[in-house]
């Protein structure tokens, strides 16, 4: 499965972590009460998938199949404490604000499992690839889901932008609804649930509309449930 | 050595040399971006304790006057709590204190609280909280005016029986939709500025304490 084609295919849709595979639903979850929470987790958790990749698939002839768990969980572990370090430093507001699900990007399973069904197998530029086709199609997930909530919730859009982008994304709020009295289920984890519900059914509908079956977690991307 | 010695040796060699290596780069960056990071926390102390503490106030560095007091009872807290103290000229204006209200709807809900010298409130703000989003959160002031309403008061006004929310029979607004956690914040700052006026000569007076060094 070397063609980028098929990879990218694979990460952004027919085998999306968040919608098909499922896993790192607590994050996922959790902070996506807004686009701006999601999109900050989201680029962390690919920049994670990358670096995690490109090292699992730098070393896969010299580990042993043995070793290999502890290995992958030291350069999971060290490439995520590493951008908790980075982001503490450029980006301390955004840091503040998804405060703990930063450091628990260690136990997306998500990212054992890319390191373990493709990383471990495949060369170096594939396996960066498939990284960030994979982050990309989580982030896409916490965004959209993060729409929906905080547009359901608060009647707003890309609040607090400034945490993620600076001065930049001072006058990016768009008050979409005005006078919205709000809708506390949405913020609330149960939207999350519905939400992502709602997102899983929508993909269902797409592929069956255009005749293809969707497809189920292929065999060798085990690991199961949400943490 | 048989082969599978020699094997179990090499695999746990080559997974100490990882665990190496993996520190090596933590420690790096760690060293590489601590001073930054210092200076941000210092930055984000440093605007709360002027929300609550107008800067023209005083003329000292708030965060190098700075002492820590024990008080379980009235400050919600049993960990020691930072007193940041406000002087203008040398002379006391005032203290800001980080005291916890335990009783939230969702636990602890930790505020920092200005007072000046003669007991009125400089502000109050939210630091950290739990509460129900969309009900209890209106505490934040990014939600609401609700906290601005501490500003200016004092034991005085209203008399201390009157601290309290207007459904106990107090001078507080609740929040729509939440009584409870107001209640915790009303409580927690008529703690704090009764702390305040049991202590005040010996809050200003302590020689402060070096800035922990991490």
């Amino acid at each position: 499965m070397s063609d980028w084609r098929a990879i990218a295919a694979d990460g952004l849709w027919r085998n999306n972590p968040g919608l098909v595979q499922l896993l790192g639903l607590c994050p996922l979850l959790a902070v996506t009460s807004t686009v701006v929470n999601g999109l900050g987790l989201g680029l962390a958790t690919t920049a994670t998938l990358v670096i995690s990749g490109v090292t699992v698939s730098a070393v896969r002839h010299i580990v042993r199949p043995e070793i290999r768990i502890p290995v992958f969980v030291l350069v999971i572990a060290c490439a995520v404490t590493t951008i908790e370090l980075l982001m503490q430093a450029w980006a301390y507001d955004l840091y503040r604000v998804l405060g703990i699900f930063v450091p628990l990007i260690v136990t997306n399973c998500g990212i054992m499992g890319r390191a373990e069904a493709f990383a471990s197998r495949n060369p170096v530029p594939a396996a960066a690839f498939d990284g960030l086709a994979m982050g990309l199609g989580f982030t896409a997930v916490l965004v959209v889901l993060g729409a929906l909530r905080e547009l359901s919730g608060q009647g707003t859009l890309f609040d607090h932008a400034e945490l993620l982008l600076g001065p930049l994304g001072e006058g990016l709020r768009v008050q979409v609804i005005e006078h919205y009295r709000g809708f506390l289920v949405s913020v609330l984890p149960p939207g999350a649930f519905l939400g992502l519900g709602l997102l899983i059914a929508l993909k269902n509908v797409i592929d069956a509309r255009r005749g293809a079956r969707p497809v189920a977690v292929p065999a060798h991307a085990h690991g199961h449930g949400a943490a | 050595m048989d082969a599978g010695a020699r094997n179990a040796a090499f695999s746990a060699l080559l997974l100490g040399l990882f665990a190496v290596v993996g520190t090596g780069v933590v420690a790096l960056t760690h060293t590489l971006t601590h001073e930054r990071i210092l200076a941000n926390e210092r930055a984000v102390l440093e605007r709360a304790l002027h929300a609550v503490m107008p800067p023209e106030a005083h003329d000292n560095d708030l965060l190098a006057d700075r002492i820590e007091v024990v008080a379980p009872d009235l400050l919600g807290t049993p960990d020691p709590v930072p007193v940041y103290r406000a002087r203008r000229g040398g002379r006391p204006v005032g203290v800001v204190l980080t005291p916890v209200a335990p009783d939230g709807y969702n636990g602890r809900i930790r505020l920092i609280v200005g007072i000046y010298a003669d007991g009125t409130v400089s502000g109050v703000r939210v630091l950290s909280h739990h509460e129900t989003p969309g009900l209890g959160d209106g505490i934040e002031a990014d939600k609401s005016d609700w906290i601005l309403g501490f500003t200016g008061r004092s034991l005085g006004d209203p008399p201390p029986e009157r601290w309290r929310v207007r459904r106990d029979g107090g001078d507080f607004d609740q929040l729509t939709g939440a009584t409870i956690t107001p209640r915790a914040v009303v409580k927690a700052v008529r703690n704090a500025l009764i702390y305040f006026r049991n202590h005040r000569d010996e809050l200003f007076a302590a020689p402060a304490v070096e800035e922990e060094s991490r």
